[in-house]
């Protein structure tokens, strides 16, 4: 049992629905959400220490919501996902915060090796002053 | 089409350069020649008229004078004294002393007989009675009478002055013969020139003195006839097929008419000097002017053509990278249109992997089966993956940018994307890359451009079976990095070698290549810093080698 909670943002159900079964498989405390709202709406209700977030979202795309949860818990780590490596946004997303971006597909021990690095970074932060 | 269209704009540019220039140049000239020529021709008629004038005006003081002497001599003495030809002939002499006019002086009584004679002609004239002869009733009826010029008894052209004496109830006549040299030099004063002539006629059109041209005193002159004419007068007139000057006068005392005759063409001499000078200058300036247009044109022509080819090479650099771009977007949006269902296909072969892991599955006797399965399908989605990754690459690398990087790597990127071409072909590519080739900034899409163009066309050059070898090296000594491209395909001539990276020039067949892929690449190579050459044989092979700075 993984010490972190995590959420899962991605508006691909087969994909979020898939990721989440086998994390779980996995015995990771893990939530998937299809959308930046409900993503914000889950928040609003616990906390979590690492968030997967797609960039490429209808509605309220990856970005804006990356924006949002900074604003409202900027202690969460969270890693971009994305189907598509551009170059910007992975910049935009850095700057804004994100721990690191991933491109899809990405091997699921690869991305949680990166999880559990957020989260290590996420501790050491909380631990500060 | 090309060289069609230059040749009329060429055409067009010298006409309108010429017209616009040599059209104002001869308006001018004729202008300037005309009102020249309407001047001149009137200065010269104005002298002509103040000629004849000035003539008409010196007969007139002539005579006057002339008139004046005899009826002087006539009212000083009476006719007793005059009667004496010895007191006459004294008086003659002092009259010719002043100035020689006179040939004779007579005096003759009412019934026309000679009483006193001195002259030359003495025995002559002594015995001529002159009652029947016409001027003597003349100068009996108007007291002073002078004649035309006549041969008379002497035969000898010469003209009398007769003025009547009334005294008490007897009257006489002085009469005295004029010497007609005396008016023919006054005329011949004004033969100035080598065409101008003067004379006189009487009204009857007889001449009065010997023209300078054709015809004796006593004729009628080769002249129009000026014997109606009243006053003084210029024009030009035809006469016998050619045109001449008049200008006419008249002298007052005989209505005699001074003529002036003149020669246009000789007296308009400058005039026809000036014509010719005007058109010497206008020839010369036209074709001054022609030599300028044809030389500005060509030089003009040359410009635009450089233009215009300059044009095309940018044009063409242009439409690629916008190809490019959007060939990049596209291939931006198909590896994110595959990616996301490739996720998802690498989640679900995931999650079956976890399953098959799990206790109850693997009772399966077709376990090992579905492991095989599983994994081949991570295998292709890890390659579909490389597919993509690769499309997004390109499709990054599509906007311009300078990027530190290794030429290798590019070169190696080139390569795979021809490999499959020159497989197809039985062509080898064969890449010996410098190891710790340092890192340079450049535009890697450019550069890559340019490899693909020289690799593309080493392909093309072959056609088949053959070998591309490609060197990469460092430069130490001038920082900077050479990339050699050696192809073993036919090889090329010198005189293709000269224009290898002329715009539009392709030994390609028509429709294949555009001619543009070496100047484009060759302006890359400028634009990066760096220089592109070439080195063929004819029949042996190619190689083109790239320097490109290290910084």
């Amino acid at each position: 049992m993984e010490k972190f909670k995590l959420l899962v943002v991605d508006d691909e159900p087969d994909f979020l629905e898939t990721l989440v079964k086998r994390m779980t498989a996995r015995k990771i405390e893990v939530t998937g959400v299809e959308s930046g709202y409900k993503a914000l709406e889950f928040l609003d209700g616990q906390d979590v220490d690492v968030i997967i977030l797609d960039i490429k979202m209808p509605g309220m795309d990856g970005i804006e919501t990356l924006r949002e949860i900074k604003k409202k818990k900027p202690l969460v780590e969270v890693i971009l996902l994305t189907g598509h490596a551009s170059v910007e946004s992975g910049i935009q997303g850095m700057q804004l915060g994100a721990f690191d971006y991933v491109m899809k597909p990405v091997p699921l021990d690869e991305l949680l090796e990166k999880v559990r690095q957020a989260y290590d970074r996420k501790v050491i932060q909380a631990d500060k002053p | 089409m090309e060289a069609r269209y230059y040749k009329k704009l060429w055409w067009r540019i010298i006409l309108a350069t010429v017209g616009f220039a040599v059209i104002p140049l001869i308006i001018l000239g004729g202008v300037i020649y005309h009102q020249f020529s309407v001047s001149y021709t009137a200065k010269i008629k104005d002298d002509m008229k103040t000629l004849a004038a000035g003539r008409a005006s010196s007969l007139d003081l002539f005579l006057d004078e002339r008139i004046a002497q005899l009826t002087g001599l006539a009212n000083t003495h009476s006719l007793a004294q005059l009667q004496d030809e010895a007191y006459l002939n004294k008086f003659f002499n002092i009259i010719q002393s002043r100035s020689k006019s006179f040939l004779d002086l007579g005096v003759i009584d009412e019934a026309g007989n000679y009483l006193a004679y001195v002259g030359p002609y003495y025995h002559l004239l002594k015995k001529v009675n002159y009652q029947d002869t016409k001027w003597f009733h003349e100068v009996m009826t108007t007291g002073v009478y002078v004649s035309d010029v006549f041969p008379g008894f002497r035969k000898v052209p010469h003209f009398i002055i007769a003025v009547l004496v009334r005294e008490r109830n007897r009257s006489w006549i002085l009469r005295a013969t004029i010497n007609s040299e005396i008016i023919d030099k006054i005329v011949q004063a004004a033969w100035t020139g080598k065409g101008r002539d003067a004379f006189i006629i009487n009204r009857r059109n007889v001449l009065q003195t010997p023209p300078r041209f054709g015809g004796k005193v006593m004729e009628t002159p080769q002249a129009p006839d000026f014997a109606a004419v009243t006053g003084t007068t210029v024009e030009e007139m035809s006469f016998r097929g050619k045109k001449w000057l008049f200008a006419t006068s008249i002298v007052k005392l005989k209505k005699w008419v001074v003529v002036i005759q003149e020669d246009p063409t000789r007296q308009l001499t400058p005039l026809l000097q000036a014509r010719f000078l005007a058109g010497l200058i206008g020839l010369g300036g036209a074709v001054l002017i022609i030599i300028g247009a044809f030389f500005t044109t060509r030089a003009m022509m040359k410009e635009l053509v450089r233009m215009e080819r300059e044009k095309a090479v940018s044009d063409e650099m242009v439409m690629q990278s916008s190809k490019m771009a959007a060939l990049g977007k596209m291939a931006a949006g198909i590896a994110h249109e595959i990616n996301n269902p490739l996720a998802v296909i690498s989640e679900k072969a995931g999650w079956i992997k976890d399953l098959l892991g799990m206790e109850d599955v693997t009772a399966s006797q077709n376990l090992q089966e579905l492991a095989d399965a599983v994994s081949k399908i991570e295998y292709h989605v890890v390659r579909a993956k490389t597919v993509t990754q690769r499309l997004l690459g390109f499709a990054r690398r599509m906007e311009p940018m300078t990027e530190r990087i290794n030429i290798n790597e590019i070169l190696a990127e080139s390569i795979e994307f021809l490999k499959n071409e020159a497989r197809y072909r039985n062509i080898e590519l064969q890449a010996n890359y410098a190891p710790d080739l340092p890192l340079t900034t450049t535009d890697p899409t450019q550069l890559q451009q340019v490899f693909l163009n020289i690799i593309n066309n080493g392909i093309d050059a072959i056609g088949k079976d053959g070998q591309i070898i490609i060197n990469t090296r460092e430069l130490a000594q001038s920082h900077e990095l050479s990339i050699e491209i050696s192809d073993n395909g036919p090889g090329m001539s010198k005189d293709v070698l000269q224009k290898i990276f002329d715009p539009f020039f392709t030994t390609k067949e028509v429709g294949k290549g555009t001619g543009l892929g070496l100047s484009i690449s060759y302006s890359i190579i400028e634009e990066l810093g760096g220089r592109i050459m070439v080195a063929s044989e004819a029949g042996k092979a190619t190689t083109f080698t790239i320097y490109l700075p290290v910084r």
